[in-house]
């Protein structure tokens, strides 16, 4: 009788690259293809917009791609969350639409000092988020309508708030620059390295730890090809935007939350109670997971992430008018969770998804902006490129019950 | 075997249940001991479930006695049930397909690396390490111990669900239908590991609709019939046609063979 060990199957990995391969092969094959397709759709939308316009490529361009979609990133990444749960919120949009706005009417109207301002913004979130999670758990409502109502009343809410003026322009230094800083070169290398040093650490130690405990671990080769490849990355974005005006402080936020977020879901408790209610809500009632509690914990935290989107989005804007929030802000959060391969089914995805789906659709646009198409092209063009993302989750989704059972 | 003489890990007397106008337990007896498999059946809606559902504290039951180790017991919630080592595996396994099987077998009770609420920094290394040598001890046979539930077999599944169960210290293990939908590799495999169960000292039962299987794997056959115990056999000393007539109710006097053996929960049952 073979025991486990000795099952030539059990060989995850091989040394070297050739065992890489293998091991990334299998897994594609089994329908756990992840962000591979969004990175290549993205380097073939790269390609397309450099060949038309040269520029597109440019670091001024690039830095201005960076910043218009700091706001639908943040937001994105909360719609993670709740699509990893196997729910969805159509509030996103207005809640930081409202966000935005009480804060600017705190700070403006008020006289409140910027960071009280921007807390009191935060907390309206973070209190609109549990009202909903409350409300979607206790009566047991799908989440689609609960937040469709609150679509429609944070609306409202937000036109009640700005009163009858509609527009308020922000004057407040602080707030203005949490979206118009850029940093010094120096800095620019500093949070670089910082980050590239984080990844560093993680993959050397998790590396080292499953040695030591005799578990198969990643060769050294993987190891430093994955740390090479971050680097490089790291290299190439710092130095691009420090060729232009300088990192952009929405960028650090952004990527912040992410690496914090994705953190969160893969290592803690929390995030796999997440990932084990997306994926079967009743196991993981058995298994004792308070599941109201966790669903209400994460409608909480995209809420509060939507109002940091928000406050960004006004703080770029110097302003916030009546239709902020709303447009095309919900349905580009959602479609950059989506395209950035997290599954609508919930239970699979990634919080760097927000990114990756966020620069899909702000390429599509800044790009079809840069050759002066009409915005009927960019439309449909955006919607293709979701219905593409979507069909390949659907089509993995199949790959893996095919290889299942 | 000769467990007659020992105390049950747990035995259950004169239990009762009723549902509304269905009387699904009528004065059932049951008893498991350590190291030994116990195969429940009978016809569709004959109790089996209800048994173990009142074992494992989902249903409360309208009257009998619970004793664990000889000592008598209240089994009121789910939890009851665990904490006195009592594990259940349900038909439909309660497992999450995204998760890996790491995950799956430490779902909701997973090992802190630094204790932060439910902030707690997961302890994978460990973890695995654990999760490796139980599937080991029970030769669960699965490609890698990080691959996701959606891609294993229906047997491995079994077997995962399983293992879950007994890492925590159980003490009797009850699985509901266990091969029902499985081949005739992965019905080896699940009763392979029911064996194992076995010869680790704990209390199995089974469930089952399929007589040859049972014969294949329990020692002892507890028969319920519309609600009631009609009989417990040594599986060494019983035909299969014995087992059957309890099951259907056929005519006792023209089964050859032990007819003591069916007499009801009376005193004349042989307990092996
Ligand atoms: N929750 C319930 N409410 C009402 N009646 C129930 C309930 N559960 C079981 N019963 C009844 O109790 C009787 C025994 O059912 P049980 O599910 O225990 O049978 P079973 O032996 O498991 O049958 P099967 O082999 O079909 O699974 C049946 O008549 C059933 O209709
Ligand atoms: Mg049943």
């Amino acid at each position: 009788m073979s025991t486990m060990i000795d099952d030539s199957r059990l060989i995850a990995e091989q040394g070297g690259i050739v065992g890489a391969w293998a091991a990334f092969r299998r897994r594609v094959s089994q329908g756990e293809i992840g962000q591979l397709p969004v990175i290549i759709g993205l380097a073939v939308i790269w390609a397309i917009f450099y060949a038309a316009q040269p520029a597109f490529l440019s670091a001024g361009n690039l830095t201005n791609l960076m910043l218009q979609i700091a706001a639908v990133g943040t937001i994105s990444v909360g719609i993670v969350l709740i699509l990893l749960l196997g729910e969805i919120d159509l509030s996103v949009g207005a809640v930081s639409g409202l966000c935005a706005g009480v804060m600017t009417v705190l700070n403006v109207h008020t006289g409140i000092p910027a960071p009280l301002a921007i807390l009191g913004g935060l907390g309206a979130g973070l209190l609109i988020g549990l009202f909903q999670g409350f409300w979607i758990t206790r009566f047991r409502i799908p989440s689609f309508v609960v937040t469709l109502a609150g679509l429609l009343a944070w609306q409202g809410a937000l036109l009640f708030v700005l009163g009858k003026t509609g527009t308020i322009n922000i004057q407040d230094k602080l707030i203005i620059g949490l979206a118009n800083t850029f940093f010094e070169p120096v800095i620019g290398w500093v949070l670089g390295s910082v980050f590239v040093a984080y990844v560093v650490v993680g993959s050397v130690l998790t590396r080292r730890r499953r040695a030591a405990a005799g578990l198969a671990a990643s060769s050294w080769t993987a190891v430093g090809l994955r740390i090479g490849v971050v680097a490089a990355l790291v290299l190439v974005a710092v130095f691009v935007l420090n060729s232009d005006r300088g990192v952009p402080s929405a960028v650090v936020f952004l990527i912040g939350i992410i690496v914090v977020f994705d953190y969160v879901t893969k290592r803690t408790r929390f995030g796999r109670q997440i990932f084990a209610i997306g994926g079967n809500a009743e196991a993981a009632r058995r298994a004792g997971i308070n599941v109201s509690n966790v669903r209400v914990a994460v409608f909480a935290l995209a809420s509060t992430l939507a109002a940091w989107g928000g406050i960004l989005a006004a703080s770029r804007l110097l302003a916030v008018h009546q239709g902020a929030g709303g447009g095309d802000v919900l349905l580009n959060a959602i479609a950059s969770a989506v395209i950035g391969g997290t599954s609508l089914f919930g239970g699979r995805g990634t919080v760097w998804a927000a990114l990756l789906g966020a620069l899909v659709i702000g390429s599509i646009s800044n790009g079809m902006d840069l050759l002066s198409l009409e915005p009927s092209v960019k439309f449909m063009i955006t919607g293709g490129v979701l219905l593409t993302a979507v069909t390949i989750d659907a089509l993995a989704r199949r790959g893996r019950e095919a290889s299942g059972r | 075997m000769a467990v007659a003489e020992r105390t049950p890990i747990l035995e259950l007397r004169g239990v009762s249940k009723r549902f509304g106008a269905v009387q699904a337990l009528t004065d059932v007896d049951f008893e498991v001991y350590a190291g030994e498999v116990v195969g429940l059946v009978g016809d569709n809606g004959a109790g089996k479930s209800t048994l173990i559902k009142a074992i494992a504290g989902i249903y409360p039951v309208d009257s009998g006695e619970f004793l664990f180790e000889g000592r008598p017991a209240t089994i009121h919630g789910p939890n009851d049930a665990t904490h006195l080592g009592i594990s259940t595996v349900y038909q439909d396994l309660a497992l999450c397909d995204n998760l890996d099987v790491v995950a799956n077998l430490y779902l909701g009770r997973e090992t802190a690396a630094r204790r932060l609420g439910p902030l707690s920094v997961i302890d994978e290394v460990s973890m695995e390490k654990r999760a490796i040598d139980v599937l080991r001890g029970l030769s669960v046979k699965i490609p890698s111990v990080r691959t996701a539930i959606a891609s294993l077999s229906g047997g491995q599944r079994q077997s995962v669900a399983v293992a879950r169960s007994v890492m925590w210290d159980a003490r009797i293990v009850i699985l509901d239908e266990p091969t029902a939908a499985l081949g005739v590799a992965q019905t080896a495999q699940v009763l392979d590991l029911i064996r194992r169960l076995r010869d680790q000292g704990l209390g199995v039962v089974v469930i089952s609709h399929n007589l040859a299987d049972v014969f294949e794997v329990v020692d002892r056959i507890v028969v319920l019939r519309l609600g009631r115990r009609v009989g417990s056999f040594d599986v060494h000393a019983t035909s299969r046609e014995q087992v059957v007539a309890a099951i259907t109710g056929a005519e006792w006097g023209t089964v050859p063979g032990e007819t003591s053996a069916i007499g009801g929960n009376g005193p004349k049952e042989t307990l092996s």
